[in-house]
């Protein structure tokens, strides 16, 4: 069996888009089309800024959460917040500029709805906001607190892997900060570069006691998102920015879960295993609609959906049925989540040869994992 | 040139400096709403969101006053004479006996399980010689139900608190009877009775901690303050800053109370900081802010208390600066031999200390005697040592206790984790002092 990490640009790059928001379906055709879309009438061919493409994928309008509403991601994360702060009367919401909405308006109306003691900013200090959360949690009361980007988390590392994750462990369940649910805008857009683009989630996996969880859809957000919020460890929620306008869906208005540590196996197949979460879901289900058509080989494709702890059953179960792994994400290769998924499943494997002593039920290449 | 412009609205300076034709070109470009903003008193105040202050024409920098820094509040002399009788607070003998008892069962409880660690019976630990006024009086002018975090030198407000000896003791060995499942190191206590979070290694974490409580107290209507302790190099982290901007701007019910030793294990105040300590940062950030005597008591009592009634009924934090000595070594990891002479350190054990301090006090009031003194040592001691020799008979916790308080539940892998444990420990158990542990 052979897996196969990959940062979203090694992957098969798709047809670049013109400027952002004038996305192109792809078709099979396509790919071979120049990246260069000229445009003018003249003929001459005018630059457009070059971005990496996918086309957000929704899923089917769930039925079984009553009344739905079409919602962009960022829409579905102030769904969640709403239902949070109209059930949970002890939650608040803080971070920098959340209280006139946001930076990305996930906030948008919810202090003039619930008062400004409910929903209100901090000063300018990420290691300030989750220590004040954690404070909040330890008291019993519901903390969500908001960190502008990803790449902004690490002053507040300290508080979260020192501090959040071992609150219950190190007091023997005295106290404990569950109630902390920590969100932050997360990977690629694009224009980011290096500040506004990352995607820590491989820090935070190594670090027990905390969960880490990355949506792929507006469904997916505001069910998951629930879910942190009430479970009873802190968790860091990490919201796909790219999709926070470009992913739109039929959402349920009202409050549902999406289960946690549950991966998805959102297509089945039968030949490679393809794992991602957030964004990269997207550009896999677009691989694997390529690789049916163009090399016949059937895909399976998984949102692994929580990072920590992460699934590992469905993931090994997935590569014992196909024999192969391939697992994509947009942060760097080396120490990336794909190297623990990569090793789990491959040590997984092993135990299982090793107390059935048969042979295994899938194809087992020869060729060593690139990861 | 001026004429056919309209009389601009808008300060004097800009009218001087970018002359008419510019400010016509503005003009046309500033939409109709804010044309007709006045600023009428613009020529006599600066306007700027940021300050509030009035203009100067002179350059001068502010120099940071450390000669004559903040003073420092005290109600008895170093004999324990009460100075200024108006600020006596008149406590009754029962109250200031507790502290008294408090103060030295402490001491002795130190001595005793400073040598333990000696002798190899306990791992580490940490003596509180010296700060006992800073703990008990400061725990005595809270209620019950107010939250304390400290940082790792307040075992003496768990002890006013009535936290058994035994508990102590079986958290510093490690014991089936820690409270906190021998999880950490001794003297990382933690009571959720008594309302003491349990203490953490890294230093000044639980300064924004500590007013994130406080923010909910003050939503719950609680009508409850949080204490926060922590020393004066903890205080140089970045989340002190943090703690104390949050508190102001949040309007928190805080008392920070730093207890400045002189010390950060070797490191003295002179490379800690260069300001007016730790006092003088508490305006900086709109806090309110006292420097006490932290070796005497009844200073220490009478400053909290009246930060606790104000941080309540005003929702705004307090900064208690308790200046004290740290007569012990860091912990007894540290031989302060090192950095400090042993004069120094026997002047403040000598002649400025918070027990002795209060026991003259005691004494001038017919309330305590040479003989109550020798009765109590006696009493104290062997308290102390009953309790100690119950801790070191008690096994150690469950090694399956490793895996649970991770998560609230115990997810797949940590129970794969610890089934592992259990299988490996199942064959080479022999290898493990399995027998001082529970199963």
């Amino acid at each position: 069996m052979a897996a196969f990490a990959a940062t979203a640009g090694g992957l098969l790059r798709l047809r670049a888009a013109g400027s952002e928001g004038q996305w192109r379906r792809l078709r099979g055709a396509g790919l071979l089309r120049g990246l260069l879309q000229p445009e003018s009438a003249t003929g001459v061919a005018a630059q457009r800024r070059r971005v990496a493409h996918f086309t957000f994928q929704p899923d089917p309008e769930p039925r079984e959460y009553g009344q739905t509403q079409k919602m962009n991601l960022f829409q579905a994360i102030t769904s969640a917040l709403d239902n949070s702060l109209a059930k949970d009367p002890t939650a608040v919401i803080f971070g920098e500029d959340v209280a006139f909405g946001g930076v990305f308006r996930c906030t948008v109306g919810l202090r003039d709805k619930y008062g400004k003691d409910r929903v209100f900013n901090t000063p300018l200090c990420e290691q300030g906001i989750v220590g004040f959360g954690i404070g909040i949690a330890v008291t019993g009361a519901t903390a969500i607190a908001e960190i502008q980007f990803a790449d902004y988390i690490f002053p507040a590392f300290d508080q979260i892997v020192n501090e959040a994750a071992k609150y219950r462990y190190r007091s023997g369940d005295l106290f404990n900060c569950g109630s902390l649910t920590i969100r932050a805008p997360w990977g690629c857009v694009g224009h980011g570069a290096l500040y506004h683009s990352q995607s820590p989630e491989a820090f935070f996996a190594h670090c027990p006691g905390i969960k880490v969880v990355v949506p792929r859809s507006p469904f997916q957000a505001k069910g998951l998102l629930l879910s942190c919020i009430e479970d009873k460890n802190p968790c860091i929620f990490f919201e796909p920015k790219i999709l926070y306008r470009a992913a739109v869906e039929q959402v349920p208005v009202e409050p549902y879960n999406v289960p946690l540590s549950q991966a998805e196996v959102i297509q089945e197949g039968s030949d490679v295993t393809l794992v991602a979460w957030g964004t990269q879901v997207h550009v896999i289900r677009e691989v694997a609609a390529m690789a049916q058509e163009k090399l016949g080989v059937s895909c399976e494709v998984i949102d692994l959906r929580t990072i920590l702890p992460w699934d590992v059953d469905t993931v090994c179960k997935s590569v014992i049925k196909t024999g192969r792994l391939l697992i994509s994400h947009e942060a760097p290769l080396t120490g990336g989540f794909a190297s623990e998924i990569s090793s789990t499943v491959q040590r997984s494997r092993a135990i299982q040869r090793a107390v059935t002593g048969r042979h295994p039920v899938c194809r087992v290449p020869s060729t060593l994992p690139d990861a | 040139m001026g004429s056919s412009c309209p009389r601009p609205p808008g300060p004097k300076a800009l009218r001087l400096r970018l002359g008419c034709p510019l400010l016509c070109l503005l003009q046309k470009q500033l939409p109709r709403r804010q044309e007709q903003q006045h600023f009428p008193s613009l020529d006599d105040k600066p306007q700027f969101p940021g300050a509030s202050a009035e203009f100067i024409d002179k350059l001068e920098f502010i120099q940071p006053n450390v000669i004559s820094g903040i003073p420092v509040y005290r109600v008895m002399d170093r004999q324990g004479q009460i100075i200024n009788p108006s600020e006596d607070p008149h406590l009754p003998q029962e109250k200031v006996l507790k502290f008294y008892r408090s103060m030295t069962l402490l001491n002795t409880m130190d001595r005793i399980l400073y040598e333990s660690q000696r002798q190899g019976r306990i791992s580490f630990y940490m003596t509180n010689y010296g700060e006992e006024g800073t703990h008990v009086g400061s725990a005595a002018a809270l209620d019950n139900t107010d939250l304390v975090f400290g940082q790792y030198r307040e075992a003496g407000v768990l002890m006013y608190r009535d936290y058994p000896l035994e508990l102590f003791m079986a958290q510093c060995y490690g014991n089936v009877s820690d409270l906190g499942k021998g999880r950490q190191m001794p003297v990382h206590y933690g009571c959720r009775e008594r309302h003491f979070v349990t203490i953490s290694s890294p230093l000044a974490t639980q300064i924004p901690q500590a007013v994130g409580a406080a923010y909910a107290a003050k939503r719950a209507n609680a009508n409850r303050v949080v204490i926060c302790y922590f020393g004066e190099g903890a205080a140089s982290e970045g989340d002190a800053h943090a703690g104390f901007n949050f508190a102001a701007t949040l309007e928190c019910p805080i008392i920070f109370f730093c207890r400045n030793n002189g010390y950060a294990i070797s490191t003295p105040t002179s490379e800690q900081y260069r300001g007016d300590g730790i006092a003088a940062r508490g305006p900086g950030y709109g806090i309110m802010s006292i420097r006490v005597d932290g070796n005497d008591v009844f200073a220490v009592y009478n400053a909290t208390k009246e930060a606790r009634r104000r941080a309540v009924a005003e929702n705004q934090p307090f900064l208690i600066e308790a200046m004290t000595y740290r007569i012990g070594h860091h912990s007894t990891s540290d031989d302060s031999s090192a950095y400090r002479s042993v004069d120094e350190v026997n002047y403040w054990d000598k002649q400025d200390h918070p027990i002795s301090r209060l026991r003259h006090y005691l004494q001038s009031r017919g309330w305590w005697d040479d003989e109550q003194e020798k009765a109590w040592r006696k009493q104290s001691r062997k308290k102390v040592m009953e309790a100690f020799e119950q801790a070191e008979r008690k096994p150690k916790p469950s090694p399956s206790l490793l895996f649970s308080d991770v998560y609230q539940e115990m997810p797949a892998q940590l129970r794969k984790q610890q089934e592992a444990l259990a299988r490996h420990l199942q064959t080479y158990g022999e290898h493990y002092p399995l027998d001082h542990f529970e199963k």
